[in-house]
């Protein structure tokens, strides 16, 4: 495993011609047990990369149904130490790249360096931090990629050229595009400015381009068409789950 | 490339979405806040508005029997009766001058909700308030008042339902609506620039208290104290004294009810390092690192974190912080009411506490100005059930 391995998943699923699936699911979520069968559906169903929350007491950045969902693992007692150590039980098993996506202050208690090396051992490929620009991330940026993690930039409607050019300058892994100005949580229609913002993002960044927030069905991304090269879904999953259907059924939509 | 810390504490911990908002604000106070035409207004609704300057009292009668001398910068005359009223008038003017329509505030106590709510009316901005659910129903009169002044008040049902998920509600707010918004942050924390920001609004407090105190004395006083809840009163206080190194700076937080292992909204003295409300501070937290609640009697004082500013004022032993709790707050509240007149607010019940209850450190004839940083009508409910469960 390398920290291409992202964009090389991303990049294989170019190259048959389809969009990168990447689910999200807030780790052990809707419980501890049915959390990991979860996981090894969506990687058996098409996932070519899987993201997992960890939970945070004050998410920011995420809509209600996500917010719901990690609060609801926080109260079972989910931490890092769970999260870590069931993906390493795991992780031979799956075949998708993994993301771990999250708030600052966790990891920074966990403690920087030994979440990284906790992490690659584990069969992390990749961070999100929704709460860390690009000023404040640049150090542990330079450790992760020691541990061969690659720190996912965050980019959006609002982002100026000069702001992707900083991100895209050591950034690795693959360049998730926000698609609203706001928080996670599926969404009927994308802003009609996304296709400017993804086309600059594509220019901009040398690594793939996924795009999430507000993914809800594959009609969406026709018109993005040569866009968007991954697909970031999180509440409608987590919705869908939550109606008592299977993790295959939802990821056969979108195949 | 980093900005906005204070030794290692502050920072800007937001989503990138939210970074443009921020460089735009950073401007905005570069430019705007600078000129003569903001300053003029700013000083014109200060004076005009506001009612500034606010007294400087001697206590005379519990400095008796004290031994020294007890001033009180009485930040619960401005208008609408507390400090909070500085920053939101100063913040609404920017927001116009920046040709923003619209304000974002988050509440705790509804103070500052009742703030930027008026500020909003003075200037013609539309304004949408965030509470914690749990805190609309303590502060149902608060949430009276801020509809009465044309603002939109918003339960916010997620989290422990208080302030501190007040603000994250308004940060989401804030992502989506910041090209017509600007986010009037309410105290002295949060990401770079709204330390900076409050602080230059308050800073108003001790440039005053300092410059009456000289006028009466012709010199500096002991000691200044303030309340710390995010800490805007405090820093607009100590600001001007930080130089003056022969005067003590005290800043008191609240230790709830005061016993072991109880909940508390004392993150310097409690706290251990972390992240939150984009801001590198002092917070009340697990050793996962999820944000505690808080408690306090003191509602405005109810939240686990700290202004980055005031952890650095400690951390380089500039300042000394302590504590109070609810019980002490409550006899100094009482206290104040009977000896002096003055219907305190229970956060600045706490600095006056801190006085009482270190009387003893004090030297006899000292002068000690306490931030008496707002009035005490909103917290009679409180009041009432307190000394109903209290009974002596
Ligand atoms: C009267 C009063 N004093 C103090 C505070 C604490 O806030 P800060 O520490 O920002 O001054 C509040 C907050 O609501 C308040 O209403």
């Amino acid at each position: 495993m390398s920290i291409t391995k992202l964009a090389d998943k991303i990049n294989e699923a170019k190259a048959q011609g389809r969009t990168a699936l990447i689910p999200f699911l807030p780790g052990g979520y809707p419980d501890r047990e049915q959390f990991w069968k979860e996981i090894l559906e969506l990687d058996e169903n098409g996932a070519d990369v899987i993201e997992i929350g960890m939970p945070f007491s004050d998410p920011v950045a995420d809509g209600p149904v996500v917010e719901a969902a990690s609060l609801k693992c926080l109260a079972d007692g989910i931490d890092l130490k769970w999260i870590l150590a069931g993906l390493s039980d795991h992780r031979a098993k799956i075949r998708a790249g993994i993301l771990l996506m999250g708030y600052y202050n966790p990891v920074l208690q966990y403690g920087l360096e030994k979440f990284a090396k906790d992490a690659r051992e584990a069969g992390v490929n990749g961070l999100i931090i929704a709460d860390l620009p690009y000023e404040e991330g640049v150090e542990f940026r330079e450790l992760l990629a020691k541990y061969d993690i690659a720190l996912i930039p965050l980019v959006g409607l609002n982002t100026k050229p000069e702001r992707m050019d900083l991100y895209a300058k050591d950034g690795n892994g693959f360049c998730y595009y926000v698609s609203v100005l706001g928080t996670t949580g599926d969404r009927d229609s994308l802003p009609e400015e996304i296709k400017a913002g993804l086309k600059q993002a594509q220019e901009i960044f040398d690594i793939p381009v996924a795009l999430g927030f507000g993914l809800k069905n594959p009609s969406q991304l026709e018109s993005l068409e040569g866009l968007v090269d991954g697909a970031v879904f999180g509440s409608a999953l987590i919705r869908h789950i939550d109606e008592g259907k299977s993790s295959a059924e939802f990821m056969k939509v979108w195949k | 490339m980093k900005k906005g810390y204070f030794g290692k504490f502050g920072g800007q911990f937001v989503p990138e979405l939210l970074m443009p908002p921020l460089l735009e604000l950073e401007e905005a106070m570069e430019k705007i806040m600078k000129s003569n035409e903001f300053q003029q207004e700013f000083t014109r609704l200060l004076k005009d508005f506001v009612g500034r300057p606010t007294a400087l009292t001697h206590c005379a009668n519990i400095s008796r029997e004290l031994g020294f001398n007890l001033w009180l910068k009485r930040e619960d005359l401005a208008h609408t009766g507390a400090h909070k009223v500085n920053n939101t008038v100063g913040q609404a003017l920017l927001t116009k001058m920046m040709g923003k329509p619209m304000l974002l505030a988050e509440t705790g106590a509804g103070q500052h909700g009742v703030a930027t709510a008026t500020a909003a009316a003075l200037l013609d901005l539309d304004c949408e308030i965030y509470m914690g659910a749990l805190d609309v129903k303590r502060q149902s009169h608060n949430v009276r008042r801020m509809e009465l002044l044309g603002a939109k008040c918003v339960p916010v049902e997620s989290g422990t339902q208080t302030l501190k998920d007040a603000i994250n509600a308004a940060l989401r707010k804030w992502i989506s609506a910041q090209q017509t918004t600007h986010y009037c942050f309410g105290t002295a924390a949060g990401p770079h620039p709204f330390p900076l920001l409050v602080r230059e609004f308050q800073s108003v407090i001790g440039r005053e208290a300092k410059a009456q105190f000289k006028e009466k004395t012709g010199e500096l006083p002991y000691m200044v104290v303030a309340c710390v809840g995010g800490g805007s009163n405090a820093i607009g206080m100590f600001h001007e004294f930080v130089q003056e190194t022969s005067v003590k700076i005290v800043g008191v937080e609240a230790a709830g009810t005061g016993e072991p292992g109880c909940t508390n909204s004392a993150p310097i003295n409690l706290g251990t390092p972390g992240v939150l409300h984009g801001m590198n501070t002092l917070l009340l937290q697990s050793e996962e690192g999820q944000i505690l609640p808080s408690h306090s009697i003191a509602a405005g004082l109810d939240y686990p974190g700290v202004g980055p500013e005031h952890v650095h004022l400690h951390d380089i032993g500039r300042a000394q912080y302590g504590t109070v709790n609810d019980h002490q707050a409550m006899n100094a509240f009482q206290m104040l009411c009977k000896k002096e007149g003055i219907l305190p607010a229970l956060e600045s019940s706490h600095a006056v506490a801190w006085v009482l209850e270190n009387r003893k450190s004090i030297p006899k004839e000292a002068n000690v100005i306490v931030n008496l940083s707002g009035r005490g009508d909103k917290d009679m409910d409180i009041l009432e059930d307190y000394l109903a469960n209290h009974a002596k």
